[in-house]
């Protein structure tokens, strides 16, 4: 059954200072399954954030709904957990403050939210910060904070905007393996935006390309690397060709929206 | 010099230093050289007996405590007032439509040109004086704080609603705590203005506080008195400015780490 279902979802952003209206997204249909990883793949400009932000709840969109386990969404909620890709951090709080955030919102008591931290710290692997402010953490320990702040919420469905985007490339390769590893041991419905190519095969169940302005779904491909994934996957031949197909795939788009902006 | 290049902490104490050396140089030269009468410049010396007779025999420390008793009572008052109005306009847009034009037309108000109509309606009492600061105070922190909170990262707000942060929660747990170093950098500033307009209410109608002494100052020609009188509040607002710069900086840590 489909936990999450995208039913002729559009949006179209009014013009500026009296400009044309403009399309981000055609009308599109997606359903995903629970427990699924889903990474959505495009060019800059495609409308892959914009999709992810009306499944937040974050945007409306101008046509069509999302239904979350057969209920409209209106609005942003704690069932659905974000990562961004800017570093959203609240500054005046510790990591430890900040991974308890949503709990304390919902109003779960000290004793059990300090142990749902601390099992969350645990997995993103920042023991020994829970100190820290966030001004004090490298990008790639700001993100992996973000990630225990999101999943310590434990949501039905984890959304992620590009969130490796700003890391150096190891940190990048590391934070994969890092989300891959968690997902892999609790299972959880996850949708990520990329525009990794990559990064979208690596962590995929189901790769979903987009095409240029206006957005709207190429292609869906399933990878079927068997799980647990090692990153010498990468290396791998059925993992060139996968990657070889949405490569071609997505220059197609890309060329495209490089000659049209 | 490099632009933007940095100053070891002993030069920048030394050089800070130096400015004053270098004021109260060239004061002492224009006075001490008779290049200024002395009718309408007293030297630094005459300054400070004036000051020690000022505060040995007339009482000066009682003018002080009133006046610092009349800026902290002013600006504690505008301040309960404005900072919860200004974050609610700076919230809730309904409000700032509602509130915005008015507060910006009546910052331009210049609370010294209320002192005659408020001496009407309170007297030369407490009152009026507390009211002036209040004028002259009030709307320009109502402003300075909605601007702050208008301009919180939109992402943090989001990041809160999709941890299941209610409308009052965001307001709560991200405007309030984002804004509050610009909150209190705002309020610091604002002290500082309040300085003046209580000097202007008590030039004008009072019976006491140093802008009392300072016109009484005036009909005796005792120009080192008024002069006295002006560097305490100098070193006032510096002591004040430093305080509220240290409760800051202890209070919102998070920003220097």
């Amino acid at each position: 059954m489909s936990e999450l279902i995208v039913k002729g979802v559009s949006r179209t952003f009014p013009g500026v200072r009296g400009g044309a209206p403009v399309q981000a997204l055609h009308p599109t249909d997606l359903d995903i399954a629970k427990n699924d990883f889903v990474t959505i793949l495009g060019p800059s400009g495609c409308g892959k954030s914009t999709l992810l932000r009306i499944i937040a709840g974050l945007d409306r969109p101008t046509t069509g709904s999302v239904l979350l386990e057969g209920q409209t969404i209106t609005g942003p909620g704690a069932d659905r957990g974000m990562v961004f890709q800017s570093y959203t951090l609240f500054p005046w709080l510790t990591v430890r403050e900040n991974v308890g955030f949503g709990l304390r919102e919902r109003g779960i008591a000290a004793k059990e939210t300090a142990e749902i931290v601390d099992s969350y710290l645990d997995k993103v692997g920042l023991r020994g910060f829970e100190n820290h402010w966030p001004k004090q953490l490298s990008g790639g320990m700001q993100q992996r904070t973000a990630i225990a702040r999101a999943l310590a919420n434990d949501p039905k469905i984890l959304l992620l905007d590009e969130p490796f985007g700003a890391l150096d490339n190891q940190t990048r390769g590391l934070m994969q393996e890092l989300l891959l590893g968690i997902w892999e041991r609790e299972q959880k419905t996850v949708v990520f935006v990329t525009h990794d190519i990559e990064e979208a095969v690596f962590m995929a169940s189901r790769v979903v390309t987009m095409t240029a302005r206006p957005g709207r779904i190429k292609s869906i491909t399933p990878v079927d690397i068997p799980h647990p994934r090692h990153y010498t996957v990468k290396a791998s031949p059925e993992f060139s060709e996968l990657r070889l197909k949405l490569t071609e795939e997505i220059r197609a788009e890309a060329i495209q929206a490089a000659t049209h902006s | 010099m490099r632009p933007l290049e940095p100053i070891g902490q002993q030069a920048r104490i030394l050089l800070g230093i130096l400015f004053f050396v270098l004021f109260f140089s060239g004061w002492s030269i224009a006075t001490f050289g008779g290049f200024v009468s002395p009718t309408f410049l007293a030297d630094p010396i005459t300054m400070l007996k004036d000051g020690i007779y000022l505060l040995t025999e007339q009482g000066f420390l009682e003018d002080i405590g009133m006046t610092v008793w009349r800026v902290v009572g002013g600006f504690v008052l505008s301040a309960l007032v404005a900072v919860p109005i200004g974050i609610a306009m700076g919230a809730y847009k309904p409000i700032e439509a509602l509130l915005e034009p008015f507060v910006s037309f009546s910052r331009y108000l210049p609370a010294s040109a209320f002192i005659p109509l408020l001496i009407l309606w309170a007297g030369i009492g407490e009152l009026q004086k507390l009211l002036v600061i209040f004028i002259g105070s009030v709307f320009q922190i109502i402003l300075m704080v909605s601007v702050s909170v208008s301009a919180t990262r939109r992402d943090l707000v989001e990041a809160s609603y999709t941890l299941g942060a209610s409308d009052a929660g965001v307001v709560r747990r991200v405007l309030i705590p984002a804004n509050a170093p610009d909150i209190a950098e705002t309020l610091r500033l604002v002290l500082g203005w309040a300085w003046t307009y209580v000097i202007v209410a008590e030039l004008i109608g009072a019976s006491s506080g140093i802008g009392y002494m300072i016109i009484n100052s005036q009909a005796l020609m005792a120009t080192g008195q008024i002069i006295f009188g002006i560097i305490v509040i100098g070193i006032i607002g510096l002591i004040s400015d430093f305080a509220f710069k240290t409760v800051n900086r202890s209070l919102f840590a998070w920003r220097l780490a």
